[in-house]
């Protein structure tokens, strides 16, 4: 099975809902996450702020500086997302065409890589121990 | 407790190695990554991670009118594009910055810190 | 044998059997890079060893196991898989049950992946032609008229993105199954029209194109043999093709279907075009219910061809049909279309009033600017004639086509 995001994206531009609009898309998003959850494939969902909510690390020589804003001054941002977890993209993009609807808003689909296993990870760190040996 | 969102950035198209400049680069960053997100674990913070595939990898859904279109995504041409994220679990911003710290480190990238919204906030919004 | 025959063998194997050897081993490996690279590697095998082991009995069988052979050992050297994995897929299994649905040829899977909407419609184009076309990479770049790296990176991306994406390698769910037909027939469309508007002096690779839109059609054909939609687009599409030989004159200049000599059309095509026609026809008429704008444009392709010369054509079939696909598809260009044939059977003025309505969405539209043209001509209004020619020329990149409106503005008489 693959994880996939199902992401919104916000900004000046992104027609805004009117307050009823808004109440029927918490509504229905909520709807299409308890589907989800039923049938098994929700991990996880959430909405965000906008830029002024944002802040960014950087590690600078080996310390952190904060500051204020986003990572990049783009117009939109990311809203809100979801995961899924399901077995191919045509599956994802189900869910994603329910969110569409729900959210009145597109979404953008995008897998999860398939990280390195631990046991690959450890391989290597072994390695790593026996080469530093030599 | 409030949530965050804790982002990383890079190129839209990677090499062989992700973001990374050689294979022991993406393996150490990987490692020290699993550190963290152990440490996360075990402290409490840890709500979800995972790493995104590049963003040439991703669809577009437009369900507005009528029968839903799909297209090829990304949504957004940029420079930089999300490669993965964390959700924590955290009291307030100044503890999720000092995680955010420690993961920028782990994964030796910047990481871009946004609060969740609650059911406050969006209560705040349908109040206004 | 003679090399020749051992070359014309291979020739044929690669027109009969790449795109079921690809299929098939897209299937059995989950991969379509191990797909295309093995099924490359066992036809390079038969053009090393067909001219003096002689052409095997069962070409495609041979063509398989070769290249599954090469598929195993490459998996093997990357090693990218835990081992039990790899020897599952060592493992055939003849008797796996096919999943329920719409026919589950191998083929029609990989005909539907490459054309899944998740990937950019170029990308399309260019996936579908390599693995279900069978032409190379450096083929395709000269028909589309792009640099080969760049082809080449596009099909890799693609590849990368079914992979990453996890884009699935099945025939669609019945519920689905229509729309995404409709994206496979736009992809399959695309080419031909690309092919077709190749002109004099293009590369020949580029007239190939409408060869394999035909051959990729008439694969569906076999494929959905049921579908009303996949015959329309067939067609349609020998309809067009049958009257190439008279489309273009000798000094380059197109010729438009009122002066085409109809003895140089190809009559087999159109014989084979008609009946499918007919028989979506009787389908519709048996209550297949209402036939899709590839039906109803090759309908409208049918009346045109049957008519011995452009005095003969039943225009008033033709504007009903005009008014079915209007009704399906009510954009600029086919109300356009549609004025055109009023034109004939409602005179000039109608038509022209009805074009008149299409001025914003398709000022720049060079058939546009040719249509007004064309009735302001008849109309005895000159001036505004010449004015619209000139638009025409403008809009156009193809030099019959400005040869031939060049002419046309040129036998309007003296300005007045």
């Amino acid at each position: 099975m693959t994880h996939y995001l199902i992401a919104l994206y916000d900004g000046p531009d992104v027609p805004q809902l009117n307050l009823e609009d808004l109440k029927d898309v918490i509504r229905d998003v909520d709807a299409v996450a308890e589907e989800a959850k039923a049938a098994g494939v929700w991990v996880f969902g959430g909405g965000m702020g906008g830029h002024d909510t944002a802040k960014t690390v950087r590690v600078v020589d080996g310390r952190p500086m904060v500051s204020d804003g986003p990572f990049a001054e783009t117009k939109e941002y990311l809203g809100g997302f979801s995961v899924v977890d399901v077995p191919d993209l045509d599956t994802a993009l189900v869910w994603a065409k329910k969110l569409a609807v729900a959210c009145r808003s597109p979404q953008e689909v995008k897998p999860f890589i398939e990280p390195p296993t631990v046991e690959m990870v450890e391989a290597w760190q072994a390695q790593q121990k026996t080469e530093q040996k030599d | 407790m409030p949530k965050y969102m804790m982002s990383v950035y890079g190129p839209a198209e990677r090499n062989e190695f992700g973001d990374y400049e050689s294979k022991e680069a993406m393996l150490q960053a990987f490692a020290d990554t699993g550190a963290f997100n152990e440490k996360l674990e075990r402290e409490g913070y840890f709500v979800f991670a995972d790493g995104l595939e590049q963003a040439t990898t991703a669809t577009v859904v437009d369900g507005q009118s009528g029968a839903p279109v799909v297209t090829d995504g990304p949504y957004l041409e940029a420079k930089e594009y999300l490669g993965g994220f964390w959700v924590i679990e955290a009291p307030d911003l100044d503890v999720a910055l000092a995680l955010a710290a420690e993961g920028s480190k782990a994964c030796r990238g910047t990481v871009e810190v946004r609060p969740f919204q609650t059911e406050e906030s969006f209560q705040r919004l349908l109040d206004q | 044998m003679s090399d020749g025959d051992a070359r014309e063998a291979i020739v044929r194997a690669h027109h009969e059997e790449w795109t079921r050897v690809v299929a098939g081993l897209a299937r059995r490996f989950g991969d379509l890079d191990v797909a295309e690279d093995a099924a490359a590697e066992a036809f390079a095998a038969a053009v090393e060893r067909w001219p003096s082991d002689g052409v095997p009995a069962n070409p495609g069988g041979w063509l398989t196991t070769t290249a599954t052979r090469k598929a195993i050992d490459r998996l093997r050297r990357e090693s990218r898989r835990e081992e039990k994995h790899q020897a599952a897929m060592m493992i055939e299994d003849p008797t796996q049950p096919e999943p329920v649905g719409p026919v589950e040829d191998d083929r029609l899977r990989l005909v539907f992946t490459c054309c899944h909407p998740a990937l950019a419609p170029d990308a399309r184009v260019a996936l579908t032609l390599r693995l279900v076309g069978g032409l190379t990479v450096a083929e395709i770049a000269r028909a589309f008229l792009v640099q080969e790296n760049t082809m080449a990176q596009r099909i890799t991306r693609a590849k990368a993105k079914i992979k990453a994406a996890h884009i699935p390698y099945r025939v669609p769910s019945v519920a689905d199954v229509q729309k995404r037909l409709a994206g496979v027939l736009a992809v399959v469309f695309l080419v031909f029209n690309e092919g077709y508007l190749a002109g004099e002096g293009d590369d020949p690779i580029r007239a190939e194109l409408t060869e394999e839109a035909v051959r990729l059609a008439r694969l569906l054909r076999a494929l959905l043999p049921d579908d009303g939609e996949v015959a329309g687009l067939l067609a349609l599409m020998l309809l067009t093709e049958a009257r190439r030989p008279a489309r273009l004159s000798r000094s380059g200049e197109l010729v438009t279907l009122d002066d085409q000599d109809r003895g140089a059309w190809d009559r087999a095509l159109i014989g084979e075009g008609h009946a499918l026609v007919r028989e979506r026809l009787a389908a519709v008429a048996a209550g297949a219910g209402r036939p899709g704008r590839y039906q109803i444009l090759a309908a409208i392709n049918a009346v045109h061809t049957d008519a011995p010369t452009i005095r003969d054509t039943d225009w008033s079939q033709i504007v009903a049909l005009y008014d079915q696909l209007v009704a399906i598809d009510p954009s600029p260009i086919v109300r356009l279309n549609r004025a055109v044939a009023v034109a004939e059977l409602d005179g000039p003025e109608v038509a022209l009033a009805e074009v008149d309505r299409l001025a914003e969405p398709l000022a720049d539209y060079h058939a546009f600017q040719a249509t007004r043209a064309e009735l302001l001509r008849r109309l005895g209004r000159s001036a505004e004639s010449r004015a619209a020619y000139d638009l025409a020329i403008a809009a156009t990149g193809n030099p019959a086509e400005r040869a031939y409106l060049g002419r046309r503005r040129d036998q309007l008489g003296e300005a007045h």
